[in-house]
């Protein structure tokens, strides 16, 4: 990350665990409302949203448990997340839209598009990906609160 | 053209946000992928998809669009209904396939080009 920001003013972490279908867009729901009760503006919001939305997608989707943890600080949202599971195997192929290795039930409910990752670096400021096959994914992104004026993807 | 004007055009179910059928609808998508839904409609468009579950209206509402409709007459779940009524997003039912849906809505000047 580009800035170090020590001055952390909230941090909450969420468990995810892998395979809950039935209660998959809670956390993203939490987060939204945290962001909403601490009186950021909808367009950013809506950006942390969504990418926290697909990162929770993909812990469901493609893990057996994992930790999401949200940052505020003066001057950004930064959102962590590690989980056990299936690891990818080629970050730059897991990366290009459309790629999927999402199996048939995951199909069936609308996810493993394949577009989940690159609709997360598409919201976000900064994004950082690593992954261990067959262990487990670090995945973190940022959205600078100062940058807001000059980047609404959805604008 | 509002939500209200959709519902009474084409004979739609109200499942789930009648306080919120003023809408002015901006466009159209259709989509039965989440993230597709997500990367591509636009503020105030009309959703039309045969996904049930509660999932859609959190799309829906973190990209701030009009309303849902399911095609094929297909009936949300208890628990999609519950949240589109918390989150105040309209969610309707049309009998029609998704095909035919989507021409009679163009038809009547929802588009699905992006305006801006």
């Amino acid at each position: 990350m580009e800035r170090t920001d020590n001055n952390i003013l909230i941090h909450k972490t969420f468990h995810i665990e892998g395979g809950n279908f039935p209660n998959a867009g809670t956390i993203s729901d939490q987060v939204k409302k945290t962001l909403k009760e601490a009186g950021f503006p909808n367009s950013i919001i809506r950006r942390i949203a969504i990418a926290t939305f697909e990162a929770e997608m993909n812990v469901i989707c493609y893990a057996k448990q994992g930790e999401l943890s949200l940052f505020i600080t003066p001057h950004s949202l930064k959102v962590v997340v590690d989980d056990e599971g299936h690891g990818i195997l080629d970050i730059n192929l897991a990366m290009s839209e459309g790629y999927s290795t999402a199996d048939e039930k995951i199909r069936e409910l609308g996810f493993g598009a394949g577009m989940g990752l690159p609709n997360i670096k598409k919201n976000t400021d900064e994004m950082i990906l690593t992954s261990k096959f067959k262990q487990g994914t670090h995945l973190e992104f940022v959205v600078y609160l100062d940058r807001q004026e000059t980047h609404l993807p959805f604008e | 053209m509002t939500v209200f004007d959709i519902i009474n055009l084409f004979g739609l179910q109200v499942k789930a946000g009648r306080d919120q059928l003023h809408q002015a609808i901006t466009g159209g998508y259709a989509s039965d992928l989440l993230s597709d839904v997500i990367a591509h409609s636009q503020k105030g468009n009309i959703w039309v998809t045969i996904q049930t579950h509660p999932n859609i209206v959190a799309v829906a509402a973190m990209k701030e669009l009009a309303g849902i409709i399911l095609t094929g007459g297909r009936e949300p779940d208890k628990e999609t209904v519950h949240k589109a009524q918390e989150e105040g997003i309209p969610l309707l039912v049309s009998p029609l396939f998704t095909f035919e849906l989507v021409g009679q809505l163009y038809e009547k000047g929802i588009s699905g080009m992006n305006p801006c």
